[in-house]
């Protein structure tokens, strides 16, 4: 509730007759509202958006707000990690401490190298008041002084409160470890290796790591995934492994030796390790079907620009034979029109002769009526015969048809003997027998 | 540990993004928020891009190569962001690379490598840029990368020209959790000062900037802002300022050496780069001195101005400052007199003569500049501050959240149109108003008062009205003459306004029987989104109260 304003100054005294019923007495109703707009800036409007969000009305909101931080306080414990301890871990040996979980000694076997170091310090603070040996002598009333689980929490806290030290136990933790998933196994392929490679990545000095993907996932994600894990630069080291040097002051010679012997290994480990990783992916290579899809999407575009050229070809072959074929088409055609042509031109030429011999009989029968056959007009007459061109010959057969009677007849005769003479085909003097 | 890594990783930081200068903020771990400075110590970097020799050069060191590099530097180009080119006016680029048209949008066509043909480089990669450059300062600064942002701009920015901000940002791989508003991230810088007081208050933000003016009227209720006019003058700012002392610098000259350095524009940019620095020098001290070697035909050139000088010569300027204040107050719709408090915003706002006259147009108002408040906040950080206290409120927020938060579903509410409050009786008897919910306040909303139960004790009415103010104008007579040389200053009566809340309406009445001397009445009021009112009276301490409500 928003405090109240204190003003200085009192209220008015009511002096007179109360007439409405009860205390309180409504007059009229305020001023239309203008709607405007809220600037969304600052806690208060932060408030108010809450409020208008959630439909809560102003005590609502400050009861729910109220609430809210003091469960913020409970959650801090609500993060409580309860695992149960196994009974054969209260058992172990604190000195085999190599080979105990350090996350399990904590309650952290969950979490793993994924606990924060909050957590772990938490879990720590926990299980010390759990276990420490103080209580445990108080519990038992005198009995034995069983301190050892005690020691494995000290010694784990030892290890994983030290970044180096737990990097290298991290390095070994066969626990965090995840199966790759079989044939058989129920988990889908994405499922299974994405769990796989996600423990891997832990090891990666590059974060954070491309993810498996999925069925869905791009050619350029899947491609940056094996990328990734292909160049892998890991920080995981086998210091953890190594055999216990023996103190400075035994044997120096025989200490040299073991850090010798140690680093070899340690080296040896880390090929090895390489070697594994690299084998794995090249195993999921080969496996993942999304490669395969790739691939085969890559043969169909390639295939594809291949396809097309190829039905290019083919078109344009088709394109060549019609063309071909339509011109040994037309040539037939023009070949056949040309015989054509060939034949009439021979007929006409046929029709012509015949023509022009006709008319020769004509002009013979016609020269025959004024001029006797063998004068020297009728000579002249059939040198006109062999002057003339068929066509004139035929028009000269016409005039003579429609001519009637010697004198026109030989009139006809004259102006075509002239005509010969005027084009030179002939002497002045060669048909002076025929032109009068 | 999910949580760990995500308050680590979403470091949001308040970004001001201005025409001229741009600052990044955080909010440190104590909640206050603080300015980054670049790598060169800027707090106020320059928006400036310039390309020289293959390299890319930001903030002062890219404002420095205007003298010689102007046609490959890119300044002032907010403005243009997400216009077309047909929109924009490109006078402020004049002096450095001109905006050109680049199928309707806004380039700049840049030398970007060495030896190489000129790029066009559209507005919204410049921008992207300068986010860029910004943001790596910021996480240099942090020691953590940071990927949200929180960026103020002008009211006027229109939604495309926001659009293309976070586009543009994207691009820079910078998310924009909010676009918000440049005047009220300068009320809640000072806000924030303050613990987020709720007080009732309308206030009048100016912000002065390099090249522009903006006039902002806001209303501040309960803590939520809500503004009531904007006004905007394009074309006045410190540029024009710096311009005012330039001509005065090349009268100077030319009287001395016949020659004009504005004609020359080298010259001109080296002038206008050394005006800049004078103008800030007089905003401390009384006087400055200004000294270029070699500034035209080889003269040197040195000389000094005082402070009265310069504000006579400025004094053009601070008219128009002036007057827009006016203007956006009338423009909201009130009186003068109803502005309770005046922020200046702005590199500008370092003059105390724009302060002095502030302070004289509201006389009876808080006015926040350094000249006139010893307290006062830097006024050029004030953008940058609003944004880096947003950005620590909604760091916790998811983007959908914020979507939901900032819809006009949530942010369109309606608010009274006229102030709603109680009849107090004053000392000397009278019974006047008192104002619980003033107007321009969304709903829903609630307020308490505590009031004296009356000396005398007995039953008590409280009367719910409703009301305004009123401008009371009073003209006092001149005052009678002492001598007689004096009588032209006092020839004039003189005018007093006074502002006086005035009821208007009775909305309800209550009884509250048997209250006793000295005790306390607490009336709360809230009036719901739906128009309606409840009302409570209460005597502090006691189960004796009476409730109601006025129907809408």
């Amino acid at each position: 509730m928003a405090s109240s304003i204190k003003i200085d100054s009192a209220l008015p005294v009511f002096s007179g007759e109360w007439s409405a019923e009860g205390n309180f007495v409504s007059h009229a109703a305020i001023s239309a509202p203008v709607n405007r707009k809220l600037e969304p800036l600052g806690p208060h409007f932060l408030a108010h958006a809450r409020r208008k969000r959630h439909q809560r009305t102003f005590s609502e909101d400050d009861r729910i707000q109220a609430s809210q931080k003091v469960k913020n306080v409970e959650d801090e414990d609500a993060g409580e990690i309860s695992e149960p301890e196994e009974p054969e871990m209260l058992r172990r040996d604190p000195k085999d401490w190599k080979n105990q979980d350090h996350y399990a000694v904590l309650g952290l076997s969950k979490y793993r190298w994924r606990a924060t170091e909050e957590q772990i310090k938490k879990a720590h603070r926990r299980k010390v008041l759990k276990h420490h040996p103080d209580k445990k002598a108080a519990a038992s009333a005198g009995g034995q002084q069983d301190d050892s689980f005690f020691k494995c929490i000290q010694k784990a806290m030892e290890i994983l409160s030290d970044p180096v030290k737990r990097r290298q136990f991290d390095s070994v933790d066969e626990n965090a470890e995840v199966e790759p998933p079989t044939k058989k196994s129920s988990k889908s392929f994405y499922k299974g290796w994405a769990a796989v490679f996600a423990a891997e990545g832990r090891f990666s000095k590059k974060q954070p790591i491309p993810s498996f993907g999925g069925e869905k996932s791009t050619k350029e994600e899947v491609d940056e995934f094996y990328n990734f894990f292909y160049n892998f630069d890991s920080w995981r080291t086998f210091e953890y492994l190594d055999e216990d040097v023996p103190d400075d002051n035994e044997n120096r010679d025989q200490k040299r030796h073991v850090e010798r012997k140690n680093n070899a290994a340690r080296k040896k480990r880390k090929s090895e390790d390489i070697a594994r990783l690299r084998e794995l992916v090249d195993k999921v290579l080969a496996l993942d079907p999304r490669i395969k899809v790739f691939k085969e999407q890559e043969k169909e575009r390639r295939n594809a620009k291949k396809n097309a050229r190829e039905a290019e070809e083919k078109r344009l072959a088709e394109e060549a034979a019609k063309k071909a074929e339509e011109d040994a088409k037309k040539a037939a055609a023009e070949a056949e029109a040309a015989k054509a042509a060939a034949a009439e031109a021979q007929k006409n030429k046929k029709g012509a002769k015949d023509a022009v011999k006709k008319n020769r009989r004509v002009l013979k029968s016609a020269a025959a009526e004024f001029a006797p056959a063998g004068s020297v007009a009728y000579n002249q007459l059939m040198e006109i015969q062999d002057k003339i061109n068929p066509d004139q010959l035929a028009e000269l057969v016409a005039k003579l048809n429609v001519a009637k009677g010697t004198a026109e007849l030989k009139a006809v005769y004259a102006i075509t003997a002239n005509e010969i003479i005027a084009k030179g085909a002939a002497p002045a003097g060669a048909f002076d027998a025929l032109i009068l | 540990m999910s949580d760990t890594q995500e308050v680590e990783s979403g470091v949001v930081i308040g970004i001001a993004f201005g025409n001229t200068t741009s600052s990044i903020a955080y909010t440190s771990a104590d909640g206050k928020p603080e300015l980054i400075a670049n790598e060169e110590g800027d707090r106020q970097i320059p928006s400036v891009l310039s390309y020289l020799d293959s390299d890319e050069f930001h903030g002062g060191e890219a404002k420095a190569q205007l003298v010689r590099n102007h046609g490959n530097t890119v300044a002032y180009f907010r403005d243009f962001l997400g216009k077309k080119f047909s929109e924009i006016d490109p006078t402020n680029a004049h002096n450095s690379a001109h905006p050109i048209d680049a199928e309707g949008k806004v380039s700049f066509s840049v030398v970007e490598k060495a030896g190489k043909p000129a790029v066009n480089i559209t507005v919204e990669e410049i921008t992207a840029r300068h986010l860029r450059r910004l943001v790596s300062s910021a996480a240099d600064f942090l020691g953590k990368p940071v990927t949200k942002a929180i960026v103020t701009v002008p009211t006027d920015f229109t939604e495309a020209q926001r659009a293309a901000l976070t586009s543009a940002a994207l691009d820079a791989n910078i998310q924009i959790l909010q676009v918000i508003q440049e005047p009220v991230a300068e009320a809640l810088a000072y806000a924030a000062r303050d613990n987020f007081q709720t007080a009732d208050k309308v206030i009048l933000v100016a912000d002065i900037g390099g090249t522009r003016t903006d006039a902002t009227v806001v209303a501040v209720r309960g803590g939520m802002y809500t503004i009531l006019a904007t006004a905007h003058d394009y074309e006045l700012g410190g540029v024009r300022l710096d311009a005012t002392l330039v001509d005065h610098f090349a009268k100077e000259f030319i009287k001395k050496h016949k020659s004009d350095p504005r004609e020359n524009q080298r010259s001109l940019a080296k002038l206008k780069l050394e005006c800049e620095v004078v103008k800030r020098t007089l905003s401390i001290a009384t006087s400055a001195s200004i000294g270029i070697d070699s500034l035209c035909d080889g003269y040197d050139f040195h000389s000094t101005i005082n402070r009265f000088r310069y504000e006579t010569i400025g004094r053009p300027l601070f008219d128009q400052i002036i007057k827009l204040a006016e203007n956006v107050v009338s423009k909201a719709e009130i009186d003068l007199l109803d502005i309770d408090e005046v922020i200046l915003a702005g590199g500008s706002s370092h003059t105390p003569k724009i302060a002095q006259r502030f302070e004289s147009l509201f006389p009876n108002c808080t006015i926040h500049a350094p000249a006139t408040e010893t307290t006062a906040l830097n006024p050029s950080e004030l953008a940058a501050r609003g944004a880096a206290i947003q950005a620590s409120l909604v760091s916790e927020f998811d983007v959908e959240d914020i979507d939901q938060s900032t819809h006009p579903m949530v942010t369109v509410a309606p608010h009274l149109s006229k102030d709603i409050g109680v009849v107090i009786v004053a000392a000397d008897g009278t019974e006047t108003f008192q104002t619980l919910l003033p107007a321009q306040t969304a709903m829903p909303a609630r307020r308490a008062a505590e009031f004296n139960a009356p000396a005398e004790g007995g039953d008590v009415v409280i009367k719910f009205v409703e009301g305004g103010s009123v401008i009371k104008k009073e003209i006092i007579p001149p005052a009678p003459k002492d001598e007689d040389d004096s009588d032209d200053e006092e020839d004039e009566p003189e005018e007093v306004k006074s502002k006086e809340m005035k009821v208007e309406k009775l909305l309800a009445e209550a009884l509250l029987k048997g209250t006793e001397k000295g005790q306390k009445i607490e009336v709360t009021v809230q009036a719901l989104e739906a128009g309606e009112l409840n009302v409570t009276a209460r005597i502090v301490g006691t189960q004796n109260g009476v409730r109601g409500q006025v129907k809408a």
